[in-house]
């Protein structure tokens, strides 16, 4: 799928990734390829082994087959030299709740013996400016809200400059305008030259900030491409209304078109069917009304929808998709 | 699948790490973490709460200590207020200082990995063999720092309630009192290397669990078992490998010239768990997965 492209390219690079407890394969075979410079939205239902991937690709656990290669080293032969350039939030937010805001900062980032203790307080100053907590920075985390820790934990991961951010469902415990906040601070350090890899179970919020997306479903990685490819890469949909169903059918299956009798639709002087097939048939609709009418399928009514993105994840990733929002 | 369009030429990073510039950072965030925790402060107000007790309940007693009761050293408390911390030594080293070790070294691993900060260390990243020695010096700084209250308290009351002068050791030799402190040094520095091998124990079970608590009871109830097994005569071909072994052993040292024989042999014995302890705390932690 990306053996065109050099390995320096990609930020994240993974092949037949694979991690297993017991018997359960949280990540399976799972081949990422994150282009840098990019803001690779990583989208999956609650379960389906995104954290697991970012624990792996963070070095935190050890996959049981397979390789990593972010930011062109390896993972985890290279990790010193690759984590100082990652800044990371996993599985939400975590602190010290009896130290201070700052305070947990400054623990955090003396914890990379690469972090310049000169300028650690200027860096914490502008860190806690950049999300709004400025006004917190003194307060024991053990006060703070869900939202706050959650701002915390990106301030923490922006204390450095990073050429790659890991965010782990950045928005979980934001207001609204702390979602938007963070759409926008995703997208102005993506125009600074940060890949950006950021996960989340919410398809909206994916779809608003990012130029690539990666599926994943049980431990599988179902889909991957930039957005424009992934909607593309959908199903089409033909709705027909017409008496001669078996000839419908028949004509149809000729350009590669699965139908089944529908029994919703309009009108009652007719049958209904519903067709699909891959978009990537690229049927224009006067294609199939021409093949339709020259099979001697008398058409009465017709339509072709394709899939919007969001039917789109549902067929990847089956419903309850988004049940533990 | 991916176009080539949304890739920008890019040049290729260097991979090797660049050089630390704060190398002792992380030592000293962990010390100031450690002794800024209103925990670690209850822990040796604890302690020094001992050394007062002992010199109160003298104090206020009516009757004279007869020597050979209580306590080792109780009966010469009232000739020198210094040997307070010595009595308070002998009192805390086989419960209350274990018992506070343990709950710094069982801590050490298990209380990040209980809070998430585990796996925001080590993505820093703090490097896990770095990691394990910082809390493990750390663990040690504590361990110096217990017995050093209980000394201090106990010279503190003792100065306060006892009078101070010439002191008589044990072999019945009288030292003034600028010695004897440097006797109740040399007795803090004893029980703070016996407390050592304690602490690896402490940090190798750490790496074991997400349960701080879990670790802490562990290591106490080593701590304590080690001490019931060393009280067993049908076990005394073991006596000599438990690290509880020489922990009241420091009556040599109150004795002139000082016998400096089971200062060595304590020090070898806590230098073998700590190479134990370290081993095992690194075979487990350096290839587990972080996953709290």
């Amino acid at each position: 799928m990306t053996e065109a492209t050099l390995p320096a390219e990609l930020a994240i690079e993974t092949r037949n990734l694979s991690k297993r407890f017991g018997h359960r394969a949280a990540v399976d075979d799972v081949h990422l390829a994150v282009p840098r410079g990019s803001v690779f939205g990583f989208l999956g239902p609650n379960g389906s082994g995104k954290t697991t991937t970012i624990r792996l690709l963070l070095g935190l656990a050890g996959a049981t087959t397979g390789s990593i290669r972010v930011l062109g080293g390896d993972v985890p032969g290279q990790l010193s030299a690759v984590l100082p350039r990652v800044g990371a939030l996993v599985e939400g937010p975590a602190f010290y709740p009896f130290l201070s805001g700052a305070a947990n900062l400054r623990r955090l980032d003396s914890a990379d013996p690469h972090a310049p203790a000169k300028s650690r307080a200027a860096r914490i100053d502008e860190a806690l400016e950049r999300v709004g907590l400025t006004h917190a920075a003194d307060k024991k985390v053990r006060a703070y809200s869900l939202g706050m820790k959650q701002r915390l934990g990106i301030a923490h991961a922006l204390m450095r400059p990073r050429e790659l951010l890991v965010l782990d469902e950045p928005t979980n415990g934001l207001d609204p305008q702390g979602t938007r906040e963070v759409r926008s601070l995703v997208r102005s350090l993506a125009a600074g030259g940060t890949t950006v890899f950021v996960s989340s179970h919410l398809l909206a919020e994916v779809e608003q900030m990012c130029t690539h997306v990666g599926v994943m479903s049980t431990g599988r990685l179902v889909a991957q491409g930039t957005l424009r490819e992934l909607r593309a890469d959908g199903t089409a949909t033909i709705r027909l209304q017409t008496p001669d169903i078996e000839t419908a059918i028949r004509v149809l299956a000729g350009l590669g078109l699965q139908s089944e009798l529908s029994t919703t639709g309009p009108g009652s002087d007719g049958l209904n069917l519903v067709s699909t097939g891959p978009s990537s048939l690229q049927l224009a609709p006067e294609t199939v009304v021409a093949a339709l009418v020259a099979g001697g399928v008398r058409v009465r009514g017709f339509g072709v929808e394709n899939a919007s993105l969001e039917e789109r994840f549902v067929s990847l990733t089956g419903e309850g998709f988004d049940v533990a929002g | 699948m991916l176009p080539a369009e949304a890739n920008p030429p890019v040049t290729i990073p260097r991979l090797t790490a660049p050089r630390p510039t704060s190398p002792w950072a992380l030592l000293a965030s962990e010390l100031a973490v450690l002794f800024g925790r209103l925990r670690t402060w209850a822990l040796l107000l604890a302690l020094a709460a001992i050394p007062l007790l002992i010199a109160a309940a003298v104090k206020l007693s009516s009757h004279p200590v007869a020597p050979g009761r209580g306590p080792p050293f109780l009966d010469r408390i009232t000739q020198n207020g210094l040997f307070v911390g010595v009595t308070a030594m002998v009192v805390s080293v086989p419960l209350f200082l274990p018992l506070t070790i343990g709950v710094v070294a069982g801590d050490t691993i298990a209380g990040e990995a209980n809070l998430g900060t585990l796996r925001y260390l080590l993505a820093a990243p703090a490097g896990r063999v770095r990691l394990l020695l910082v809390k493990y010096a750390a663990a040690a700084a504590f361990c110096l720092a217990a017995t050093l209250t209980v000394a201090a308290a106990g010279a503190l009351a003792g100065v306060v309630l006892f009078p101070i002068g010439p002191a008589t050791l044990l072999s019945g030799d009288t030292i003034d009192v600028g010695e004897s402190v440097v006797r109740l040094l040399l007795i803090a520095a004893y029980v703070t290397v016996s407390l050592l091998g304690l602490s690896a124990v402490g940090l190798a079970i750490s790496t074991f669990t997400d349960v701080p608590v879990g670790a802490m009871a562990a290591t106490i109830v080593l701590s304590v078992a080690s001490q019931v097994m060393d009280n067993l005569p049908q076990l005394d071909w073991l006596h000599p490998w438990l690290f509880s072994h020489y922990w009241l052993n420091f009556a040599d040292l109150l004795r002139q010239p000082i016998s400096w024989a089971d200062f060595g042999n304590n020090a070898i014995l806590q230098a073998g768990y700590i190479l134990a302890g370290g081993a095992v705390a690194f075979g487990k932690f350096t290839g587990k997965d972080v996953l709290s």
